[in-house]
């Protein structure tokens, strides 16, 4: 079996003969995950509408194992190839099970009976999506995070070689969002399923995906295993995001920082610091941090959102220099924060700093317990 | 359980199909008790006394078409429910039954005027002719408006503009057949003859029939065009059969009993609650034994209610439709609500 089900060469997509987007070249694999990034109305949906046929490419081709798509009859691309797509579907008076059993419609006679074996893929299916106990619901009376559940046995039901997935995580929470992905994945490893889909959520398309595509307006951006394209400042590029930052090692995101004349300065460490600095950024307060090791958890954020950070090298004691620089700080703003009250070998000047603060009478104490709300 | 629940169903529509065939057969403004019915129709037709031809020639052919016709109109309503996804689209709302009426009215006010008798063919073509050119104008609305709700609104104007031109057809057109003309045109089963009912049999039975084979890829549209594409039905292909079939259906009846309301939509939402199921497979075949018995009644009511007077079938068929419809609109609003 080759390893590239379908690919696109020189694909140009878009409505009534205009391109959205030229150029295209994916290769979708089988055994991976390929996930479409990028702005609203860059055109996910629209590259995912070509693949899966229901728009004509305006110009190039889809390639199933190199053969034009165009060519593929109806009932071969059915059997190879099944979609989730983010339309809301309310049939009438189907239950789940009968909504999962439409899948085998290319495998059904004449009138569309169903066998025993088809059953049983039916069953199978609703089993792979843990929707078994769902089968006797109606399909309209079901949360949108089971709905989801019940397509994804709907496209397993036609016993596909690919599934592409248009936003599938849309209308889920968070525990539904995650229930999903996972099944995906699974799925994909069991199976050897080759997978395109589009998210929303770039944190989840970070940690799902063997392959991201970043769709820009217009044209396909970096493509390439997660780790090189979530690297840097290109996220926030891609999405044309000028406030706010996005943090590529968690695939978190940050609100802009508030500039000004500090007004604080928050001694942190060892993720101690994160709660108080994304504090008073939303009370619009503009603050200070320090003294942080370059390898603290506390200082993507503080680099985020404070106005300067006072740093030291990672795995060095906290020197002279940066202690006289976070005390030059100490001595501008009018209030300071101690968010830890730990101090080892490594931030002693950290707990100088704090005692000093003290004897200016600027020091308020912020103990993890409480912040914690316990 | 579920079987048993569709074998029930179909026992219970057979059951009140026979009963009301067997009541239409009986009342009327001469009755006829049942033993005397057995008697005429063992002596053919020709014999059996001076009751003989009322159940020959006028009880029988009605009942006939009004089953056939009834059976129609209810499928053709269930083909059009699926194929705009909406529950209260039929051929009467959507002004498909009007435009049919108006083409029907031309062509036997032309033919009449030149002493031509209508036959049954040609006025189940105009009728299809008419039925196709509304069901264009409502599908170039549908294009351009997605809500159902206006669709709807658009189908009753056109429906009334067709009526209109109509009535004015039939107020202006001097000729003594015009009568005929009129009570045709407020829907009725009344004189109908052997050679309609054989016609009407062949028309509804093939089309029946092929959509029937249809089935399938009806029930995958019912899950929406996208997904419908995507497990290999020729969508393009596929809505024109559909509204070639539905067409059809609704010209046969039009052609021969006029516009008739409701029957179309009440039907096929009663005929689904009573299965629970929306499957096609099923749906058809009970949508048209449905009509049939739901047609039979109403006819049973036009004919005796206010006997000598035939009312037309459309007023008794509102009757009894309308509320349905209006109660699974509510019931509809009630649920997306929660």
């Amino acid at each position: 079996m080759p390893d590239i089900l379908i690919d696109t060469r020189d694909l140009a997509v878009g409505y009534g003969g205009r391109p959205l987007i030229s150029h295209i070249a994916l290769q979708i694999r089988r055994g991976r995950i390929m996930t479409l990034i990028g702005p609203n109305g860059a055109g996910k949906s629209t590259i995912l509408k070509s693949i899966i046929r229901q728009l004509k490419p305006v110009c190039g081709a889809v390639y199933l194992e190199g053969r034009d798509m165009a060519r593929v009859t109806d009932a071969e691309a059915a059997r190879r190839m099944s979609v989730v797509m983010t339309e809301r579907i309310r049939p009438e008076l189907m239950r789940c099970e009968d909504v999962a059993a439409t899948g085998r419609y290319p495998y059904t006679g004449r009138l569309g009976i169903l066998t025993e074996e088809d059953r049983r893929k039916v069953r199978e299916a609703m089993e792979l999506v843990h929707a078994q106990d769902l089968a006797d619901r109606d399909f309209t009376e079901i949360s949108d995070g089971q709905r989801q559940r019940v397509l994804l046995a709907r496209a397993l039901c036609q016993e596909p070689e690919v599934i592409v997935l248009d936003e599938p995580t849309s209308f889920l929470d968070i525990r539904h969002k995650l229930e999903l992905l996972a099944i995906l994945k699974d799925l994909v490893r069991r199976k050897n399923l080759a997978v395109v889909m589009s998210l929303h959520e770039l944190d989840l398309a970070q940690k799902i995906s063997d392959q991201v595509v970043c769709v820009e307006d217009g044209a396909i951006g970096r493509c390439g295993p997660p780790e090189e394209i979530f690297s840097g400042s290109y996220i926030m590029e891609l999405f044309g995001a000028a406030r706010g930052s996005f943090n590529p090692s968690f695939g978190s995101l940050e609100l802009e920082r508030v500039t000004g004349e500090p007004e604080v300065f928050v001694i942190g460490g060892g993720g101690s610091g994160i709660g108080v600095y994304r504090s008073l950024q939303r009370r619009g307060i503009p603050f200070a941090a320090g003294v942080l090791q370059e390898n603290d958890l506390d200082l993507p954020v503080a680099r985020a959102l404070a106005v300067t950070v006072v740093t030291e090298q990672a795995f060095e004691p906290i020197g002279e220099r940066a202690y006289a620089a976070a005390a030059a700080l100490v001595d501008r703003c009018p209030r300071v924060i101690c968010c830890t009250e730990r101090f080892g070998p490594m931030n002693q000047a950290n707990r100088r700093l704090a005692e000093y603060a003290q004897s200016k009478g600027k020091l308020t104490m912020e103990s993890p317990v409480r912040r914690a709300g316990s | 359980m579920k079987k048993t629940r569709y074998s029930g169903a179909f026992a219970f529509l057979a059951a009140a199909l026979l009963v009301l065939l067997i009541g239409n057969i009986h009342a009327g403004s001469v009755r006829l008790p049942v033993g005397e019915v057995l008697g005429i129709l063992a002596a053919g037709p020709g014999g059996g006394g001076a009751n003989g031809p009322i159940l020959w020639n006028i009880r029988l052919p009605r009942i006939l078409a009004a089953v056939i016709l009834g059976g129609a109109l209810s499928v053709s309503g269930f083909l059009l429910q699926t194929f705009f996804a909406n529950p209260i689209a039929g051929p009467f709302v959507l002004g498909i039954s009007s435009g049919a009426k108006l083409t029907v009215s031309l062509m036997m006010i032309f033919l009449l005027s030149r002493g031509i008798p209508a036959s049954s063919m040609a006025l189940i073509a105009a009728a299809f002719a008419g039925s196709l050119i509304s069901m264009g104008f409502i599908l170039v609305i549908s294009r351009r408006v997605g809500q159902m709700s206006i669709l709807v609104v658009c189908g009753v104007m056109i429906g009334y503009i067709c009526s209109a031109v109509t009535d004015f057809l039939v107020t202006f057109a001097d000729d003594s057949n015009i009568v005929n003309l009129h009570n045709w045109s407020l829907g009725s089963f009344s004189g109908i003859s052997w050679d309609n009912v054989a016609v009407m049999a062949a028309v509804v039975g093939v089309t029946l029939a092929l959509t029937f084979l249809q089935s399938k890829p009806i029930g995958a549209y019912q899950m929406g065009e996208v997904y419908a594409r995507s497990v290999g039905v020729n969508i393009r292909a596929f809505r024109v059969v559909l509204i070639l079939l539905s067409s059809v259906l609704s010209a046969c009846v039009t052609a021969f009993a006029g516009p008739i309301s409701f029957v179309g939509i009440a039907v096929p939402h009663l005929i689904k609650r009573l299965f629970g199921t929306a499957k096609p497979i099923l749906m058809i075949p009970a949508c048209f034994l449905g009509g049939g018995a739901f047609c039979l009644l109403c006819d049973l009511i036009a004919r005796t209610a206010f006997a000598p007077t035939d009312l037309s079938i459309s007023s008794v068929t509102a009757v009894f439709g309308a509320p349905v419809v209006i109660g699974m609109m509510i019931s509809r609003k009630r649920e997306r609500k929660v």
